[in-house]
């Protein structure tokens, strides 16, 4: 009960924050907006079906194809922007405040993974709403596959950056995070273009990189029965929750350990 | 019985040492104080105390728990106001009280009370929906007073409560803090390097390096002293200091056209002084020692010599003169 009350409260007061930051929310959604409509816009000239870089069955446009990367992108950012407000929280001490409650250091990282599933969750349901004006065409049933499957990958991402920031104690790290592991990441799964086209060492990394499966689950959702799909959609799923556990793991074991 | 005891607690950072082999106990319902100045190690060993570091060495309990194996049970008997805030500034006073209560599973149907009560003993209850950032350091500082006690905790740590608040605001907070004991059955371990601020103590412990350099009430202390400074000034000096001396068998010294003596009881010593010298008393100021003279005694420094008025200085000569002399 002490553990469940824990985890709601550090949900509930994300979610609060995220409500009174308006501001902080249409940062955050303009960043996917201007990248399907200016890159994706831009590029559909260069790569239009038939030109033979990748030809999507049924002539899936690249502005289309790009759909799923940019929900994606839309929880990439937002699940490791808010597990890594844990570095402001040690920076401004609220971090003290909860590692001296009566709560097991499990409930924290799952408190703070849930806060972010939420957050990112909710601003990938926004940029999911936007299918109908692509000529997208998904059933009821798809479009609970497609949120089922954000929230999956929401919570991976932010268990992800909850790991991370445990190894950093100011944010002055911020920046390294962004070009080093959230950019890397974007470009290393197969969002912007089909996994097979990369060379063959970028195509390993990339099968290292859980965001990967959680772009191709999203593909298996959105463009079912096409040939861009790279892998099954059980080992998709499969890799996504077996991440997860391991980076929630990993950051209970980070938090227990003092120094 | 003590609810706090220290045993041998050592706690080493790569090459420093911030806490050297210290032991003291704290008994339940009463205020203790860590006296000390900047990096003696107050704040690692309230670190300790509340399961967020680990000792190199040593023991500590609280309630009976060990800090370090049984830190889930210590953790629920503890409050803590640390040294640096820990309010969330984007959310309201009730908010980050609410939050509190929620972590410490205060039970659903007192918790919009205890939260009340909360707010209205530090005189937030009107603020209460305004959010922190809004609020002045000292509003800060009470509110973190009222969250540490949400959950009744058994034991509340203040780290430097009063540090950056105006002299009236420490005041009123002082006031509230001696009251804790009673008001809330709860027993308080404090920090800080202020010493008018451990005169509210039962006992102090004056620390310094890491080290305990001496435990004891206020009281206690200020009489390792050697007692209180009686400054005479007369119309005739040479006379009155042959007179005093004869009447008390003790030396008196001459400094800046006045004559001084310290003595055990010096309030008891003016009206001998004042009968035997008559008409020779101009004036008579009696000066009893404080804890900066014991920690200036202990140490060989002004706990904090940057803040040494120029009222001070005097003080600190006459100081100088009794370590000369070996007294007190
Ligand atoms: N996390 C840490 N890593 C390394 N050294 C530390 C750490 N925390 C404290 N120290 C060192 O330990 C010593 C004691 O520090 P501490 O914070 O306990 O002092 P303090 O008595 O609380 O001082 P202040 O009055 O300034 O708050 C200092 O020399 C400090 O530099
Ligand atoms: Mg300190």
């Amino acid at each position: 009960m002490v553990e469940a009350n824990a985890i709601y409260v550090l949900v509930a007061r994300e979610f609060k924050k995220f409500v009174r930051e308006r501001s902080r929310l249409i940062s955050t959604l303009a960043r996917p907006l201007i990248w399907l409509f200016l890159v994706g816009g831009g590029m559909s000239r260069l790569v239009s079906p038939g030109m033979g870089v990748f030809s999507p069955g049924r002539g899936i446009s690249y502005i289309q194809f790009i759909f799923p990367g940019i929900l994606g992108m839309t929880i990439l950012f937002s699940a490791i922007f808010s597990s890594i407000s844990i570095i402001w929280d040690k920076e401004f001490g609220l971090m003290k405040e909860i590692l001296v409650a009566p709560v097991s250091r499990f409930s924290i990282v799952l408190g703070k993974a849930l806060s972010g599933t939420l957050v990112s969750a909710i601003q990938a349901a926004i940029i999911l709403a936007l299918f109908p004006f692509l000529g997208i065409k998904l059933s009821v049933l798809s479009v609970m596959e497609v949120v089922v499957i954000c929230i999956l990958l929401s919570f991976c991402i932010a268990a992800l950056g909850i790991v991370i920031a445990t190894f950093y104690e100011s944010f002055e790290s911020f920046s390294v995070i962004m070009n080093f592991v959230v950019m890397p990441m974007f470009f290393l799964s197969g969002a912007m273009y089909p996994v097979r086209t990369l060379p063959q060492i970028l195509k390993v990394i990339t099968r290292l990189n859980p965001f990967t499966y959680g772009i191709d689950a999203l593909k298996h959702a959105i463009f079912r029965g096409t040939d861009i799909l790279d892998f099954s959609l059980v080992t998709d799923l499969g890799v996504l929750l077996g991440t997860s556990a391991v980076f929630v793991v990993i950051a209970a074991l980070m938090f227990e350990r003092k120094k | 019985m003590p609810i706090i005891k220290v045993d041998h607690l050592y706690k080493r950072f790569g090459e420093t040492d911030a806490v050297r082999d210290i032991s003291f106990e704290v008994e339940q319902g009463t205020i203790f104080g860590f006296l000390g100045p900047n990096g003696a190690g107050k704040t690692t060993t309230i670190s300790i105390l509340c399961t967020l570091l680990s000792p190199t060495y040593g023991k500590a309990s609280i309630h009976g728990y060990d800090c370090t194996e049984q830190s889930a049970e210590v953790r629920k008997s503890i409050g803590i106001v640390f040294q640096d805030s820990t309010l969330d500034k984007d959310l309201t006073a009730y908010e980050n009280l609410m939050f509190h209560a929620y972590l410490y599973d205060v039970k659903k149907a007192e918790m919009r009370q205890r939260i009340d009560e909360a707010l209205r003993f530090v005189d937030l209850y009107e603020r209460r929906d305004d959010l922190v950032k809004k609020f002045s350091g000292g509003m800060k500082r009470r509110l973190e007073v009222a969250r540490g006690l949400i959950h009744r905790p058994k034991v509340l740590f203040l780290d430097e409560p009063t540090i950056g608040l105006d002299p009236q605001t420490r005041a009123h907070l002082w006031d509230f803090i001696v009251d804790l004991p009673k008001k809330h059955k709860v027993t308080v371990f404090m920090t800080t390097h202020y010493m008018e601020e451990a005169e509210v103590c039962d006992r102090i412990a004056i620390i310094d390096h890491g080290r305990i350099i001496t435990v004891g009430t206020p009281e206690e202390l200020k009489k390792t002293m050697g007692g209180d400074v009686i400054f005479i000034g007369t119309s005739d000096n040479a006379r009155a200091k042959d007179e005093i001396e004869k009447l008390f068998g003790v030396e008196v010294f001459e400094k800046e056209g006045e004559l001084f003596l310290t003595s055990a009881r010096g309030d008891a010593c003016i009206p001998e002084i004042i009968r035997a010298l008559g008409d020779m008393v101009l004036s008579v100021k009696l000066q009893r020692p404080t804890l900066n003279d014991v920690f200036l005694k202990m140490t060989g420094r002004a706990i904090r010599a940057e803040e040494l008025s120029s009222g001070d200085t005097f003080k600190d000569e006459v100081r100088s003169y009794r370590r000369k002399f070996g007294r007190g």
